[in-house]
């Protein structure tokens, strides 16, 4: 093998990280400390873009909003699609139907899922008519207008198209967990739910440290469903923006405030990074 | 014997996974219903009925009539298309290199690379979009395709499968005289076929259903992908849901196509942890 052949299989996937990742993050840390806009290179100004973006009310709202996200999403995503992969766990003909069926929504993805969910939760929509026709509320519901509601609404929409998705994650680890220690437990007279708990569950935990992280990480991240919910606004008086709407509305198109927008990513970089540590952390006293 | 197979526990297992697909999939058959739904229904009946009385095709020429779905849709191919012929070929070759070769400096790339993992989208969000416009990019399908061309966890997925190939294989094509070039080709890539269909099953989903980035790039309606497309169909007809669950199942009918005609390769691959016995 000649030296340099390595390196030309690297060469391109070299290329386009430094252009597109490596180059664009350095950037946004240099920007941060500037007052530039998009029209305008700015100059050095400090610190005084992450005290306005820690002052300002609009970045406490997506903070909060983002924070609650993450905070609902990581307990429905480690624990709902385990119980999914439980059930259609079997090699028969009906259960791989099951199993294509409920990833389905997955595939559709979140816009798709927004235009979705916009139907069915409007005021007339199928699920306040299904409730209507129950007798259950007198009322229509205001799942797309109340504060609080549309982000809970918005969260159904994620949980409806992140089932499938960690379900087949949790598929892959259940293959690996051992017949016999099933067998064991059901001598011992375990039920099913005692067989969860103590079979299913230790055996991919690590897997549900995985989907902890990659679900709370994705939560904090959300943009799609809020966006779709709110048509782009944000809700009303902009109460349901999100850390990707702010970033998205203040650092892109013709008025962008390149800066202000780049302290704010800085920021969301490093709570990021901090959800990251904390379950690695986690990881480390689950694998002992 | 076949008394014995219905358990309390096989009901219940059943039960739950009809309530489930109810929930799961009801919502979209649902807006096939809507969209089927004519003048004559009363789309906001209670109790609501699924059957249309009415039943009409007119829904779906009036969503073609008032924003070019088609052409979105062709644009939303060509962007998809072009993402996962690159991811292919940058996960291959940087996955075989990393997975394979030994050679100095292979850790510090491997961490350079995957360190990448750690940097979220919305991070470089504001400078991909002044990287783009700095290459008067910004407005095109390349702005948008671009950037997406080299996905770490792609690199990662194929470093794996890679590396889990038996080293004799390669070894008496190497005796045989074979470069690593041709090692690679003909011994190394039919061996990882498994995970290279997942990685192309991810990046075609991911590239479709792509949304925060297409919208930030393209501002002319003409270059609209699909997902930014039927965000505007949201706008245009928000007062009538027929038109939108229209929209929603045309948009619907291709991806559901695709999955379902790969679904195997995607259960099996990732079951396996993508690697072809």
């Amino acid at each position: 093998m000649k030296p340099w052949s390595p390196w030309l299989f690297l060469i391109i996937p070299i290329i386009f990280t430094l252009v597109f990742t490596i180059y664009p993050f350095l950037n946004t840390i240099r920007l941060s400390f500037t007052n530039s806009t998009l029209l305008r290179t700015g100059q050095f100004v400090g610190l005084s873009q992450y005290s306005a973006v820690l002052a300002d009310p609009k970045v406490h709202t997506a903070l909060l909003n983002s924070t609650i996200y993450a905070l609902c999403m990581a307990p429905c995503m480690v624990i709902l699609p385990l119980i999914l992969a439980v059930l259609v766990n079997k090699k028969t003909r009906i259960m791989s139907f099951f199993r294509t069926a409920f990833y389905v929504p997955a595939v559709a993805g979140s816009v798709i899922s927004g235009l979705i969910w916009t139907n069915m939760m409007s005021a007339k929509g199928l699920v306040n008519a299904l409730f209507l026709g129950l007798k259950w509320i007198k009322e229509p519901i205001p799942f797309l207008q109340d504060r609080w509601l549309l982000l809970f609404s918005a969260m159904l929409v994620t949980v409806w198209g992140g089932l499938g998705y960690y379900m087949v994650i949790y598929l892959a680890a259940l293959a690996n967990i051992d017949d016999s220690l099933y067998e064991a437990a059901s001598i011992d007279g375990a039920g099913p739910v005692r067989q969860f708990i103590s079979v299913t569950m230790p055996g991919c935990r690590m897997t549900m440290v995985l989907i902890l992280l990659l679900s709370s990480i994705a939560a904090f991240r959300v943009f799609n469903e809020v966006y779709m919910l709110t048509g782009g606004t944000g809700g009303l008086g902009g109460k349901d923006i999100t850390m990707s709407m702010l970033i998205m509305r203040e650092g892109t198109g013709l008025t962008a405030r390149t800066g202000y927008a780049s302290a704010l990513s800085i920021i969301m970089f490093f709570i990021l990074g901090i959800i990251t540590s904390i379950e690695f952390y986690v990881q480390r006293k689950a694998d002992h | 014997m076949r008394a014995n197979r219905i358990t309390p526990g096989t009901v219940i297992r059943y039960l739950a996974c009809t309530v489930l697909f109810i929930l799961l999939v009801g919502p979209i058959i649902w807006q096939v219903s809507l969209a089927f739904k004519g003048r004559g229904d009363n789309i906001y009946a209670v109790p609501p009925y699924f059957i249309p009385k009415d039943f009409t095709w007119d829904n779906f020429t009036r969503v073609f009539h008032q924003i070019p779905i088609l052409h979105y849709a062709l644009n939303s191919l060509i962007v998809t298309v072009i993402n996962v012929v690159g991811n292919l070929v940058t996960a291959t070759l940087a996955g075989y290199a990393l997975g394979r070769l030994r050679f100095p400096g292979k850790k510090l790339v491997a961490g350079f690379i995957f360190g990448c993992m750690l940097i979220p989208g919305e991070t470089v969000l504001v400078s991909q979009f002044l990287t783009i416009r700095g290459l008067h990019l910004n407005n095109s399908l390349l702005g948008v395709v671009l950037p997406g061309l080299c996905g770490a966890m792609n690199i990662l997925l194929m470093m794996t499968a890679f590396a889990s190939i038996p080293h004799e294989l390669e070894e008496a094509a190497e005796v045989d005289g074979a470069n690593v070039w041709q090692r690679f080709i003909h011994i190394c890539l039919p061996q990882v076929r498994g995970t290279a269909m997942v990685v192309a099953i991810f990046s075609f989903v991911g590239a479709w259903n792509d949304f925060m980035w297409p919208l930030v790039v393209i501002g002319d309606e003409s270059k609209y992908t699909l997902t930014v497309g039927l965000n505007k169909l949201k706008g245009a007809f928000v007062t009538d849901p027929r038109l939108i669950a229209a929209g929603a199942v045309i948009a619907l009918v291709p991806i559901i196509i695709f999955f379902v005609a790969f679904q195997r390769y995607f259960f099996d691959g990732v079951e396996t942890g993508g690697v072809k016995e």
